[in-house]
C-alpha cells in the first residue's frame, strides 16, 4: 500500500470516526447527568442541518449556523420540559421507550416541514470539488472544519464539566440525584441544561457534517446508530475515549474496505461492538469496578 | 391448516372477484373507479415515490374536474410504503382484498414490485409498475406492466457510449437495492459483448453517508477508466463529490435513477459531466418541435412545476404514464378489468413521458431503447450528451 492510499483510507476513517464521536458526544452529555441514553440524539444532528439550511436561505452562512444551534438547543429543552421534566424517578426502560418516541415524533414532523428531499449546506470553503492535498492525497477541506470543530467541542467540554460550577453541578447529578439535591443543586434545571447542551452539540455536527453527508429527515437514525455503538465502545460517559473510540472504529472501517467488500463494512463494526461488549462490556476506556456503581 | 387457509384466501378472492363484479356491471353506468397506488412517499426512495405521488394527485384532480373517465369519477387510494418490500406486499393485499381496487400503480421500487408481482397475479388486478428493472416485466405475467424504460437497454445505452469514447476498462458500483442489484446483473452480463472489462465491482448500503473510502480502492486499481454507479439513493452525489474530491476525474456513469435535478444541486460542482441515460422529460425544452413527445412533455413539466413549485422529474413522468395508460385503456374498453388488461396489452403508438409505448403479450413495458437519450450535466442543468 502506497503513503498516499494509506493516507486517503486514513482520511476517510477520520472523517467517519470524527462523524460518530460527535453524535457520541451528544450521548454521553445526557447520560452523565441523568442516567439515561436519549435515542432522539441523531434526531437533533438531523434538526441542526435543516434548520440551517433553511436559515441560510435568509442570513449568512455563520449566522444560520449559530441561529440553527440555538434553536435546536430550545427544542431540546422543550422536550426535556414537555416530556421528561414532570416524570418522578422514572425507570431507565421508560426513559428508553420515551426517547425512541420523542425520534420518531421528530422524525415525523421534519418529513412534513421539509419534504422528504435531500439538501445540504453549502461546503463551508471552496465547493463540491475542491481538496486540499495532505500527505500526498487530496482531501475536501469541509474534513478539516469537521475534525477542527469536533477538536474545539472535546476541549471546551471538558473544560466545561471540569472548571465550572455549572458543569461540576451536572456532574454531581450524576453521580447521585439525591445527593446532589440535598447540596442544594436544582437537579430538574441541570437536567433540561443538559438536553440543551446535547441538542447543541449535535445541531453543530449536523451543521459541519451537512456538505459530506447531506442532511435528510431520515438521516438522523443511522448517525445515532453509530454514535451508540461509539459511546458504548469508548465507555458511557466519557467524551475523549468517545472521540479515540470513534477514530478507531472509523478507521477500522474505512481500511476493512481495502480488504473485504464494501458490503461488509457494517458487518465489522457491529462485530467489533460485540466482541468489546463481551471482552469489556464497560467499554475500552471505562473502568469496570465504575460500571458497577452505575445503574445502567 | 395451511390447505385450509389456502382454501379460505381463494373462496376470499373467488368472493371478491364477485362483488367487484357485481359492482362493476357491464354497460357505461357513471361509477367511482377506485385505484389504488403503493409509492416509496417517505424513506430512501422518496425521490421517486414524492414526485410520483405528486404526479398522481395532480392527474387525478385533473380528470375528476372535466368529469372522470368516460364520466366515472376516480378515487385514488395512495399508500406510502416507504419502500419496504414488506410494507408494499400488506398495502397490496389490502388495496386488493379490501378495498377492492380496479388497478393498482407503482410501487416505486423494483424490490417492492417483485414481492407484489404474485400477489397481483393471484388477485387478478392491473399492476402498472413504476419501478425500472427489467425482471418486473421478464418473464412476463398477465397482470404486471411497467413504465420505466428497461435497464438492460440503460446498459446497452452506456456501453454504446463507452465504446465511443474508446472506455475498456470499468468499475461498477451499485446500491443495495432491488434496482442496484438487477443493474449490476445487467451490467456484468452485457459487459463481454462490448468488449469491456468490469475491473471491479462493489456494493454499498443505500443508506450511505459516505464513499470516500470506497473510492480510494477503486482508485488504487491500475487502469479504470471510468466507473458506473447504480443506484436511486443521495449516495449517487456523494459518490460523485468523494471521487472529485480525491482528485479522480475518469468519466462517471450514472443509471437512469439519476434522473432528478435535485441530485444534481445536491452533488453541485461535482455533478458536472456526469454522463446517465434518461427520458426525454429532463430535455424537453431544446427538443425540437418535430419530436412526438415534446408537446406532451412540456405539457407535463408546466403543469407539474406550476402546481407544485419543484422540478419535475422523469419518475413523476412514469407514474404519469402509468396512470395515462389506465385512463386511455379505461377509455377504451370500460370498466370491464379483463377487457382493460387486454387494452393495455395491445395497446399501440401511446405517446408518453418515458417514450412511446407499443405493448404487446410479450412485452409489458412497450419501449424500446430509442426511449432513452444519453444527457451530461453541464452548469448544474440536464443537456443532451454530444461526444
Amino acid at each position: 500500500m502506497t503513503t498516499a492510499l494509506f493516507a486517503q483510507y486514513l482520511f476517510a476513517g477520520i472523517t467517519y470516526g470524527i462523524l460518530y464521536a460527535i453524535v457520541a458526544i451528544g450521548f454521553n452529555i445526557i447520560y452523565n447527568t441523568t442516567g439515561i441514553i436519549n435515542f432522539a440524539q441523531g434526531e437533533f444532528v438531523m434538526l441542526g442541518g435543516m434548520i440551517a439550511i433553511t436559515f441560510n436561505a435568509l442570513f449568512p452562512l455563520p449566522v444560520a449556523i449559530i441561529l440553527a444551534v440555538m434553536t435546536t438547543m430550545l427544542i431540546g429543552a422543550a422536550i426535556e420540559m414537555i416530556f421528561i421534566r414532570w416524570l418522578d424517578s422514572p425507570s431507565v426502560l421508560r426513559m428508553i421507550i420515551i426517547t425512541i418516541g420523542i425520534s420518531i415524533l421528530i422524525r415525523e414532523l421534519a418529513l412534513h416541514i421539509w419534504g422528504e428531499s435531500v439538501r445540504a449546506l453549502p461546503y463551508f470553503q471552496g465547493n463540491e470539488i475542491s481538496s486540499v492535498r495532505i500527505l500526498g492525497t487530496n482531501i475536501s477541506p469541509q474534513v478539516l472544519w469537521v475534525i477542527g470543530t469536533c477538536s474545539v467541542i472535546v476541549v471546551c467540554l471538558s473544560i466545561f464539566f471540569k472548571f465550572t460550577s455549572l458543569g461540576r453541578e451536572m456532574r454531581a447529578c450524576s453521580a447521585n440525584r439525591v445527593a446532589a439535591t440535598l447540596c442544594g443543586i436544582d437537579t430538574k434545571n441541570m437536567i433540561t441544561f443538559s438536553f440543551m447542551l446535547s441538542a447543541g452539540i449535535g445541531a453543530l455536527a449536523g451543521c459541519v457534517m451537512s456538505p459530506i453527508t447531506y442532511t435528510q429527515y431520515d438521516g438522523g437514525t443511522g448517525m445515532a446508530i453509530k454514535g451508540f455503538t461509539v459511546a458504548i465502545l469508548g465507555g458511557l460517559g466519557n467524551s475523549m475515549a468517545a472521540v479515540a473510540a470513534g477514530l478507531l472504529l472509523g478507521i477500522i472501517e474505512a481500511f476493512s474496505i481495502s480488504v473485504v467488500p464494501l458490503a461488509f463494512q457494517d458487518a465489522i463494526s457491529i462485530s467489533i461492538l460485540l466482541i468489546i461488549l463481551f471482552i469489556r462490556p464497560h467499554g475500552i476506556f471505562g473502568r469496570s469496578d465504575i460500571a458497577r456503581l452505575k445503574e445502567f | 391448516m395451511k390447505k385450509m387457509l389456502r382454501s379460505v384466501f381463494w373462496n376470499i378472492v373467488a368472493l371478491s372477484t364477485l362483488t367487484v363484479m357485481a359492482l362493476f356491471p357491464f354497460g357505461a353506468q357513471a361509477e367511482t373507479i377506485k385505484i389504488g397506488a403503493i409509492l416509496a412517499v417517505t424513506g430512501p426512495a422518496s425521490f421517486l415515490g414524492g414526485p410520483e405521488s405528486r404526479t398522481l394527485q395532480m392527474l387525478v384532480e385533473e380528470y375528476n374536474a372535466a368529469g372522470g373517465i368516460n364520466g366515472n369519477k376516480i378515487e385514488l387510494i395512495i399508500k406510502d410504503s416507504g419502500a419496504n418490500p414488506a410494507k408494499a406486499i400488506s398495502f397490496a393485499k389490502q388495496l386488493i382484498e379490501e378495498e377492492k381496487v380496479f388497478a393498482i400503480l407503482g410501487p416505486s421500487t423494483s424490490g417492492e414490485t417483485m414481492k407484489i408481482k404474485k400477489i397481483m397475479e393471484q388477485g387478478k388486478t392491473i399492476l402498472l409498475s413504476c419501478a425500472a428493472a427489467e425482471v418486473i416485466v421478464n418473464p412476463v405475467a398477465k397482470y404486471v406492466f411497467k413504465t420505466p424504460q428497461k435497464d438492460s437497454h440503460a446498459v446497452q445505452k452506456i456501453y454504446t457510449t463507452m465504446n465511443d469514447l474508446g472506455i475498456k476498462k470499468i468499475a461498477v458500483l451499485v446500491g443495495n437495492t432491488g434496482f442496484g442489484k438487477a443493474g449490476k446483473g445487467q451490467l456484468l452480463k452485457a459487459a463481454p459483448e462490448y468488449g469491456i472489462d468490469v475491473v471491479i465491482s462493489e456494493v454499498y448500503d443505500k443508506k450511505s453517508t459516505d464513499l470516500s473510502a470506497v473510492v480510494a480502492k477503486l482508485m488504487a486499481k491500475k487502469g479504470i477508466q471510468a466507473v458506473v454507479n447504480w443506484s436511486i439513493v443521495p449516495a449517487q452525489g456523494i459518490l460523485a463529490k468523494n471521487m472529485r474530491q480525491a482528485g479522480w476525474d475518469v468519466p462517471l456513469f450514472q443509471s437512469h435513477g439519476f434522473g432528478n435535478i435535485k441530485y444534481v444541486q445536491a452533488g453541485g460542482a461535482a455533478a458536472e459531466g456526469i454522463i446517465f441515460p434518461a427520458g426525454r422529460l429532463l430535455v424537453s425544452d431544446v427538443l425540437p418541435d418535430s419530436n412526438p413527445q415534446k408537446s406532451l412533455l412540456m405539457k407535463y413539466k408546466q403543469d407539474y412545476e406550476n402546481k407544485f413549485n419543484e422540478p419535475a422529474s422523469t419518475f413523476g413522468g412514469h407514474a404519469y404514464d402509468a396512470f395515462m395508460i389506465l385512463a386511455r385503456a379505461i377509455e377504451k374498453a370500460g370498466t370491464d378489468r379483463e377487457a382493460v388488461r387486454d387494452a393495455i396489452e395491445n395497446m399501440n403508438g401511446m405517446v408518453g413521458t418515458g417514450g412511446i409505448f407499443n405493448f404487446s403479450p410479450t412485452d409489458h413495458n412497450g419501449l424500446d431503447i430509442d426511449a432513452f437519450a444519453m444527457l451530461t450535466v453541464k452548469d448544474g442543468k440536464f443537456v443532451l450528451y454530444n461526444k
